[in-house]
């Protein structure tokens, strides 16, 4: 008999992912917005491993580093707006930024 | 097996519910980073080593490096010297480290037991495959992501970059 924690990692992700956006709409600070969608990228990625271990496949690995990849990408440009946000505004946060010209 | 499943499961939700409701960035990063480097444990528990190395060295390691620059940058002045003493009391930082701890444990338990997951009938889907993968069906998505790495660089150094606030003497921009 082989252990399956297809069900079990899937919840797991599912109840990181809700975390994550719970996160994101009960926040208003960016960093804290950012963080929280790390958090929901993640979930996703154990979602890809999962599925990945069930089958015995190398293509959720791959799948996940693609994830990697562009979580990296997203969290520099995210954090350099912030940076901005704040020289601008003096303050983090995101209800502050409602205006399209500043 | 199962055991330190459940457990590391459990460290990284209840990581995760301290992350998003910490009032101080720093402490919320401290528990996210133990809600990955559980995750880590969960992902070597499925067999995926490869994938639990890299959520250890990129995300536990390089992405949360960047947020704790960002926090710095964010953070000057007098009040952060008060902060930092703060930061350094027992109560901020015992929670993290023993979930820690936890995972270090069944970390070493899981190393320990003969064979590591393979034993219980999980297979190993090993490096080699994953790279074989990657730089062969995937090639096409490998160079996408490297012009998204490049474009994601170009984009916070353009973004980042100062203002100058005198283009000329006789040109000098509108005050916003």
């Amino acid at each position: 008999m082989t252990p399956d924690y297809m069900e079990q990692g899937m919840l797991l992700a599912i109840v990181l992912f809700c975390l994550g956006f719970v996160g994101l709409m009960i926040r208003r600070n960016v960093i804290f917005m950012l963080l929280s969608i790390e958090i929901m990228l993640n979930a996703a990625g154990l979602a890809f491993i999962v599925s990945g271990a069930r089958w015995a496949n190398a293509d959720g690995q791959v799948m996940f580093i693609f994830i990697l990849a562009m979580t990296a990408a997203e969290v520099s440009v995210g954090l350099a707006l912030a940076l901005k946000i704040f020289q601008k505004y003096k303050t983090l946060d995101s209800d502050a930024i409602n205006r399209m010209k500043g | 097996m199962e055991v330190a499943f459940y457990l590391s499961a459990l460290i990284a939700v209840a990581a995760t519910v301290l992350a998003i409701t910490r009032y101080h960035a720093v402490h919320a990063l401290l528990f996210l980073i133990v809600s990955l480097l559980a995750l880590a444990v969960v992902f070597f528990i499925m067999g995926a080593h490869f994938a639990a190395a890299l959520e250890v060295i990129i995300y536990a390691g390089a992405i949360m490096v960047l947020f704790i620059f960002a926090i710095m940058m964010l953070n000057l002045g007098k009040a952060t010297i008060e902060w930092e003493r703060q930061l350094l009391r027992p109560r901020v930082w015992v929670l993290p480290a023993l979930l820690t701890l936890v995972l270090a444990a069944e970390l070493i338990y899981l190393l320990a037991i003969r064979g590591g997951p393979e034993s219980s009938g999980i297979e190993l889907v090993r490096p080699a495959r994953v790279g074989a993968e990657l730089f062969g069906f995937y090639i096409l998505g490998v160079e996408m992501a490297a012009f998204l790495l490049m474009a994601g660089l170009v984009g916070a150094y353009h973004i980042g970059r100062r203002e100058k606030k005198v283009i000329h003497r006789y040109l000098k921009k509108e005050e916003v």
